[in-house]
């Protein structure tokens, strides 16, 4: 492979790309990809496996539009590279739905009204089912807190959290 | 982001002999950091060694009281950790203070310990940085300096170090251990990090073939009389102006002994052990408290941008040994300052 521009001007030798094979089980499906060493998790969702509900943001970890959930936990996927989580499970906001039904995290962000441009909501619901399983959270100021990850352009934070508090279970 | 070579590090031998081979190999845990340097060429390895099968994610009490915190345990499982909460709030109280959940989830300890600064300049590979490329100038001494260092700083460098976990170990006297091909070794906390100086390239003393598998804590955590208050422009996720780790150890209204560790103003977590030997013996007040904070400043600096910083600092020394003295810490979630 020729080198590419930025390699010619610094100077430096780069390797050329390889590719590694990964399997992840991808909303409970085991997916094999293969995959060059600084493809993210996001890229590999969206490019490879053509699952576009989680979004590019800022792609530097500090918008949340990118979350989703790699083991039960929520993560930044536009920092995770791919080849790091072989073998784990990840769920995306395409993953979230069951038989038919949306996830009660969905339904409340419909029930109140947690978005208007929706580009972030696929960050903000993975973020807020990850939050609602560490279970850290009990108070509208905890949730603030710990949804400070994610991003949102358009303001419904006052929703956003009132649809959390729906699916916790709160008042 | 250029092209890269991925490895995988089996043990820690076996992490310090690949790095020992490759000196553009980085090792990479969380990532969180690190990704978001090479995506902006900051970074330019040309190899990651993933360290993250390596067994370094547990938390055990040592055998003279204190915890030994594995360098892979996550920022989010550490902070939310039982015996941290039970002897170490102030390390805990700390690590929530920092970045958001899902960065906490991957961040690791080690990682932690060794991220780099946010100086706007250290990241526009368009401008002159020396801690980027050395010799090539600092932008922030005559640039937008607002985020810069009141302490400590240099004609090379005026960076802050970012970390808020970092203050907390500092004024915690926690200790870091590392691993490289001579063998294994700890470093004090407080000269983990390194000062500007002339060369601002190096952020720390470990050297470039050694790993970080570890950090202890001894077994004071100030469990009772401490805080982690952090001031910074928004009310969450967002790098300290001014932060302060503050810890007392009480006898009635007398100090028996006191730790104090400033984040956001200097090159490393800032520790004054002048400022803390003239709080001991005192009557935990007002008094006190401003002289210590008097101390810690006396030597301080202010940029264009960056001096209200000085009185900012001040101010936040005061409040913090006033929360820590009244036993009433900063809440990290309620972010009213008490």
């Amino acid at each position: 492979m020729a080198p590419s521009v930025t390699a010619r001007r610094i100077g430096e030798t780069i390797p050329a790309p390889e590719k590694i094979p990964v399997k992840l089980i991808v909303n409970g499906v085991e997916r094999q990809l293969t995959v060059a060493p600084w493809t993210t998790l996001l890229d590999a969702l969206r490019d490879h496996l053509d699952l576009t509900g989680t979004k590019r943001g800022c792609d530097h970890g500090q918008c949340g539009a990118c979350t989703v959930l790699v083991d039960g936990r929520r993560v930044n996927s536009c920092l995770t590279l791919a080849v790091m989580k072989d073998g784990a499970a990840v769920t995306t906001v395409e993953g979230l739905a069951k038989n038919g039904a949306l996830h009660p995290l969905q339904q409340a962000f419909i029930d109140r009204d947690a978005f208007q441009c929706g580009y972030c909501t696929s960050g903000q619901i993975c973020s807020g089912v990850g939050l609602i399983a560490e279970g850290k959270a009990t108070t509208d100021d905890e949730i603030r807190e710990l949804m400070s990850g994610n991003i949102c352009r358009c303001g419904c934070y006052p929703n956003i959290v009132a649809a959390i508090r729906q699916a916790m279970g709160r008042p | 982001m250029i092209n890269f070579h991925y490895a995988r590090a089996n043990d820690v031998a076996d992490a310090v002999r690949q790095i020992a081979a490759d000196p553009k190999a980085k090792f990479i845990a969380g990532g969180t950091n690190l990704v978001d340097l090479m995506k902006e060429n900051v970074e330019r390895s040309t190899r990651l060694i993933d360290i993250t099968h390596l067994p370094l994610k547990s938390v055990e009490p040592t055998e003279d009281g204190g915890l030994r915190i594995g360098a892979l345990v996550p920022n989010s499982d550490l902070a939310y950790h039982p015996l941290i909460a039970e002897r170490y709030p102030l390390l805990g109280s700390a690590l929530l203070a920092g970045a958001s959940a899902q960065l906490r989830n991957m961040a690791s300890t080690g990682g932690n310990l060794l991220q780099r600064t946010r100086c706007y300049y250290f990241y526009d590979t368009a401008t002159p940085c020396n801690k980027r490329e050395p010799g090539s100038g600092c932008s922030a001494i005559n640039g937008v300096n607002r985020i810069h260092a009141i302490l400590g700083a240099s004609e090379s460098c005026i960076a802050v170090h970012p970390s808020d976990m970092c203050v907390a170990l500092a004024a915690l006297d926690a200790t870091v251990l590392v691993s490289g091909p001579a063998g294994a070794r700890s470093i004090a906390m407080t000269d983990f990090h390194r000062l500007p100086g002339t060369t601002p390239q190096r952020d720390t003393n470990l050297q470039a073939d050694e790993i970080v598998t570890a950090v202890e804590l001894p077994a004071q955590g100030f469990a009772k009389n401490y805080t982690y208050l952090k001031v910074r422009d928004r009310l969450s996720y967002a790098f300290a102006l001014v932060s302060v780790a503050a810890a007392l150890d009480l006898d009635g209204g007398t100090i028996k002994e006191a730790r104090l560790a400033l984040g956001g103003v200097a090159h490393k977590p800032w520790r004054n052990t002048n400022a803390e030997a003239a709080l001991r013996g005192k009557a935990a007040g007002r008094d006190a408290f401003a002289e210590a904070a008097d101390i810690v400043l006396h030597d301080a600096k202010g940029h264009a941008h960056n001096a209200f910083k000085i009185d900012l600092a001040r101010r936040v020394i005061v409040r913090a040994l006033t929360q820590a003295a009244n036993a009433t810490p900063q809440s990290q979630s309620d972010k009213k300052i008490r």
